[in-house]
């Protein structure tokens, strides 16, 4: 799915990440930690497209993505269902349009019509927010949202970039477990955190790996979580 | 692209009541002014092919001799054009047409035989026009008292002016074209930049640039056809009451205005605007959206 091969990248100051290689098996379900400005987030951006390595071969999707021109990057994008920690909506339409809004913009609008939509909004818990405004939705809801519109385009990869960082515990559990789902419904799932709680407390439900990010590399942690 | 099959294409760029305001005010101004640029430029271009075509196919000889040689000095005159190449018709004018001429100034009661009012000539010319120098030497040669006014003197000022007056007009109305497209420019920018937020989440949720653009292109250019066909049509309005005068007193003044199909042409105002505007606002659209990842 996703192949990096001695990346590294550089904000212009130095580098950031280095000899970074890392393969994502389709159905895997990895958590991605490391101290705060380790370049989780930079690495996340790197596996949908948002940035190029600066050396080394990152492939998508077996593409090259130097190769790949900006409509090609949106098309992975239509694959990889990406969940920030602080996601973002359009905040002048509702809730439910927000969630279907990558059917839009792919043209399968039709696809909004069906019932798909509704069985997704009641998975996530927002049945009953469908009409809201974005930012009048809670925390937790608005995660759960970003989930949700992540996944409606029934994305290979699901990217979650810190998404439990601005919800309480329970909220972080049940994001997790939403996760956890959509990796035995064959998703694969690459899961950025800094919380090693959750980490445990998501391992005994998956199988899960741990990649932490220190000093610029990427480590399989080990059994000591 | 604007005949767009997805109405949410539209929608995904919230509305802004401000800027859309201020473009369709814009357009509609620039559309109002390009109706008079365009009326100035086609009735002086109407004028200076008037004046460069009727005047120069007609000359006047002046004949001033004491009374009893003035017809023989006439009918010298005559003679000369007759056999002067480039001449159709030269006629003397009678003396009603002559009295018709001096009643504006001495009443319509003269008698013209007491005064000793120069005889004249009309000289009609052919497509190929004659040559006055060869004729003034030939009528200073027979005819002492004939002089030759081929109008020229007076009708070159005019026709070059008339003809810079339509330069301009034609100036003008590209000016206005280009602070269309610039005005475009700048609202486009300001809505991209506005709407920056919506252009990420866009962009993360798989939206291709010309999905992106699509919404701001479909937007300024319908503001801008609205805006120029109302500027458009005030504009048409406002030349049709323009008073008019009738052929006879029809100045450059009374004259502006348009004239059979050239009613037409400020009807291509609001499409060209809207042309415009979509070309400026999908080179805005792209310039900013080549800059996002």
């Amino acid at each position: 799915m996703i192949e990096l091969e001695n990346v590294a990248y550089s904000y212009g100051g130095g580098e950031l990440l280095s000899d970074i290689s890392l393969k994502l098996a389709a159905g895997s379900f990895h958590f991605l930690t490391g101290p705060s400005g380790a370049g989780k987030t930079t690495l996340m951006k790197l596996c949908y497209g948002a940035l190029s390595p600066t050396s080394g071969t990152l492939r998508l999707f077996d593409k090259d993505v130097h190769t790949l021109d900006r409509d090609e990057i949106a098309q992975i994008r239509r694959r990889v269902g990406v969940v920030h920690q602080d996601c973002q909506f359009l905040d002048h339409l509702p809730v439910k349009e927000n969630i279907a809004l990558p059917l839009h913009v792919s043209d399968r609008s039709n696809e909004a019509e069906t019932g798909d939509i509704d069985d997704l909004m009641h998975w996530v818990g927002l049945t009953d927010r469908a009409a809201a405004l974005p930012p009048e939705l809670s925390g937790g809801e608005r995660q759960r949202a970003a989930l949700a519109r992540a996944v409606i385009m029934s994305p290979d990869v699901v990217l979650a970039d810190e998404p439990t960082g601005n919800v309480d515990w329970d909220m972080s559990q049940r994001l997790l477990r939403l996760l956890i789902e959509l990796n035995r419904m064959g998703k694969t799932v690459l899961v950025a955190t800094h919380d090693l709680s959750l980490i445990r407390a998501t391992k005994s439900q998956v199988q899960a790996r741990v990649l932490r990010i220190a000093n610029r590399r990427i480590q399989l942690a080990g059994a000591d979580l | 692209m604007l005949a767009s099959r997805d109405r949410h294409a539209d929608r995904v760029v919230p509305p802004s009541g401000f800027t859309a305001q201020l473009t369709l005010f814009a357009a509609a101004a620039m559309a109002f002014l390009a109706v008079f640029a365009l009326a100035l430029s086609l009735a002086s271009g109407r004028l200076a092919a008037r004046w460069g075509d009727e005047l120069a196919r007609s000359a006047t000889i002046r004949i001033t001799a004491p009374q009893d040689q003035q017809s023989a000095q006439v009918e010298a005159a005559l003679r000369i054009l007759e056999t002067t190449k480039g001449v159709r018709t030269a006629r003397a004018l009678t003396d009603a047409e002559q009295q018709a001429l001096l009643a504006p100034w001495f009443g319509a009661d003269l008698a013209l035989d007491t005064l000793p009012v120069p005889r004249l000539i009309e000289v009609i010319e052919d497509a190929d026009g004659m040559d006055p120098a060869g004729l003034r030497l030939r009528l200073a040669a027979e005819v002492p008292g004939a002089v030759l006014d081929d109008h020229s003197r007076w009708r070159a000022p005019l026709v070059s002016a008339a003809s810079r007056l339509r330069t301009l007009g034609w100036t003008s109305t590209l000016l206005i074209a280009a602070v269309m497209a610039a005005m475009v420019t700048l609202a486009a920018n300001a809505a991209l930049a506005a709407n920056a937020q919506v252009i990420s989440v866009l962009r993360l949720v798989g939206a291709t640039d010309a999905y992106i653009a699509q919404a701001f292109i479909r937007r300024f250019t319908i503001r801008t056809l609205i805006g120029a066909s109302a500027g458009m049509a005030l504009g048409m309005v406002a030349v049709l009451f323009m008073p008019g005068g009738n052929d006879e007193t029809a100045t450059f003044l009374t004259g502006l205005g348009f004239q059979g199909w050239h009613w037409i042409t400020p009807l291509l105002v609001p499409p060209l605007a809207a042309l415009v505007a979509f070309l400026a606002t999908r080179m805005a659209a792209r310039r900013t959206l080549e800059t996002l990842t």
